[in-house]
């Protein structure tokens, strides 16, 4: 079955592509660093810190549509902030709402924080699109396991990112043929049936699981992955990571 | 020959109380072939797992003339590998590479043997070149031949697999086949479990028919001209077999039934070579009879 959870653009060949996944990974978790700590009300520093990321996609040569439509999965966590940060806060009241039972009053710092966190979270989500989508996931775990990640939750990705598209072919087949087989019925009953099929999703996992450990077992796994480490940090990957957080650190504090 | 897998009056039941194995017995010489065929639920995949230690039921097995618990796992896994049937259960590393190198690398080999190992894996099982390949980008074919480099690029002296063929094409069907050959050809024991008959002749040197217990052991001329034992193993001879039984209804005189096509053309040739360059078949009262008995041995109604 097909499925759209691969990482279409991790084989382009581009700069940002070939820069060593180490480096990328901390390059861009200190970017976010220093994009989270900058005041909200420094709207100017944000625009600035876009235009860096956004260069650092163009090079990339991943299209942008495809990086759009990623970023706009930060919509849903924003909105809660969103609707809520203008009224929440004090201080001088820009506009003011009547409910019946309660008096919502804009104000001017709300409006400011809430273009904050907005701009703050979508630049975050940029910066995690540009590793996710540069790099090949095998490499991204490796650069994660060499940057001295907890194991646990290395190996926890990993099997997540190979697993994923399993679990997602079986649902598909077993809502198949649920659908084959139910012309009627209610809506209760649709929606019982989806209970159903988690429940036995989950029972066919740990069976698999257990049948992977076995595996793993016949193969000498005696708790962690060793896998060939192939990294060499290049004279280019000095060169991206000097440039790439100087700008950042120029645009933060100056 | 010397004895490389000895089992001794092994029982394992799963929790829950299915009974899975009663009592199995077997003796596997270096460098033989086995099948251990059995309808489904036989016990097959249960037995297998307990080749290396995964599963431990009473009785007692040696591998290379030792009690596989004196074994340390990194010692056995060096002896024994064992191809699962599920290939996406074998294949659980994020690329082909990476998981054929997974054996070797836990074997602590150096980055130079593990890298060639690889590779020579790879080609073994026709599979050079998908070393950066996604395992769901793979077909099933694939992923069953890449499962088996899994365990070549550990090379181990024995190998196990569990339904190799299993909802296979015919094209990935015959690779497989093949790659299985070689693996005979070059000395390895290799045991395979199945209930495919057509696989057995070609690739087995002795049979044991398994359904919990050892119900048979023998060439595969010996089980599977034994109807009575198939009819109780629920199990049937190859379709060629049956073709020249059905063949010997209308008088074509074989003494013995092949199992295979390569048996069968000889024997044709030999039959028409002795009868003077053809042969005869012809339609008598009793054809009829003979046909609907036959149908009746192999419970064909």
């Amino acid at each position: 079955m097909q499925h759209d959870l691969s990482n279409k653009y991790g084989d382009v060949k581009s700069i940002i592509h070939g820069i060593d996944p180490r480096i990328k990974t901390l390059s861009l978790i200190f970017f976010i660093f220093l994009v989270v700590s900058t005041p909200a009300d420094e709207g100017s520093r944000f625009s600035t810190y876009f235009l860096l990321i956004s260069s650092v996609v163009i090079l990339s040569r991943v299209p942008l549509s495809f990086v759009f439509r990623r970023s706009l999965t930060v919509i849903p966590f924003v909105l809660l902030v969103f609707l809520s940060l203008p009224f929440i806060q004090g201080g001088e009241v820009m506009a003011s709402y009547d409910l019946r039972f309660l008096q919502l009053n804009v104000t001017h710092r709300g409006l400011e924080t809430l273009i904050g966190v907005f701009a703050k979270s979508y630049l975050s989500v940029l910066s995690m699109i540009v590793l996710t989508s540069t790099t090949p996931f095998p490499r991204l775990i490796r650069g994660f396991e060499s940057l001295k990640m907890p194991k646990i939750m290395v190996l926890t990705i990993s099997f997540m990112c190979r697993y994923m598209t399993v679990l997602v072919d079986e649902t598909m087949r077993m809502k198949r043929a649920r659908d084959l087989r139910s012309s009627g019925g209610n809506r209760r009953w649709h929606i019982e049936t989806v209970g159903d099929i988690i429940g036995n999703l989950f029972i066919r996992s740990y069976g698999r699981g257990e049948r992977i450990y076995n595996a793993m077992l016949s193969r000498g796994f005696t708790g962690s992955i060793k896998t060939l480490d192939d990294f060499k940090i290049r004279a280019l990957d000095g060169i991206f990571a000097a440039f790439f957080i100087a700008a950042a650190v120029v645009v933060r504090f100056i | 020959m010397e004895e490389i897998i000895s089992i001794k009056n092994l029982s394992y039941g799963y929790p829950g109380g299915t009974v899975a194995l009663n009592d199995v017995s077997l003796d596997i010489l270096r460098g033989e072939s086995i099948a251990l065929l059995g309808p489904n639920g036989a016990g097959k995949s249960t037995l297998l797992l307990h080749l290396n230690g995964v599963l431990s039921g009473k009785g007692s097995i040696e591998v290379f003339g030792r009690n596989i618990r004196e074994k340390k796992r990194s010692e056995l896994i060096k002896e024994i590998g064992v191809v699962f049937q599920h290939p996406d259960d074998q294949l659980f590393m994020p690329t082909i590479f990476d998981d054929v190198a997974f054996g070797p690398i836990n074997m602590g080999l150096d980055r130079g043997e593990v890298e060639r190992r690889v590779s020579s894996a790879l080609e073994k099982v026709g599979l050079s070149g998908y070393e950066n390949r996604y395992p769901h980008q793979l077909s099933l074919g694939e992923k069953k031949k890449a499962a088996l480099a899994t365990i070549l690029s550990m090379d181990p002296e024995i190998i196990v697999l569990d339904e190799p063929t299993a909802n296979l094409d015919p094209k990935s069907r015959r690779d497989l086949v093949g790659v299985m050959r070689d693996l005979k050809e070059r000395g390895k024991t290799v045991i395979i479990s199945t209930h495919d008959v057509s696989l057995v002749p070609g690739l087995a040197d002795r049979v044991y028919v398994l359904d919990r217990k050892i119900i048979a052991e023998g060439t595969p001329k010996e089980i599977f001209l034994n109807t009575e034992l198939l009819k109780k193993a629920n199990l049937e001879i190859p379709p060629i077999t049956y073709l020249f039984e059905v063949l010997s209804c209308f008088g074509y005189n074989c003494s013995s039934l092949p199992l295979s096509m390569d048996e069968a053309v000889k024997y044709l040739t030999d039959s028409i070579e002795t009868e003077g360059g053809h042969i005869h078949l012809h339609l008598h009262e009793h054809t009829h009879e003979d046909l609907r008995r036959l149908k009746e041995k192999y419970g064909h109604h």
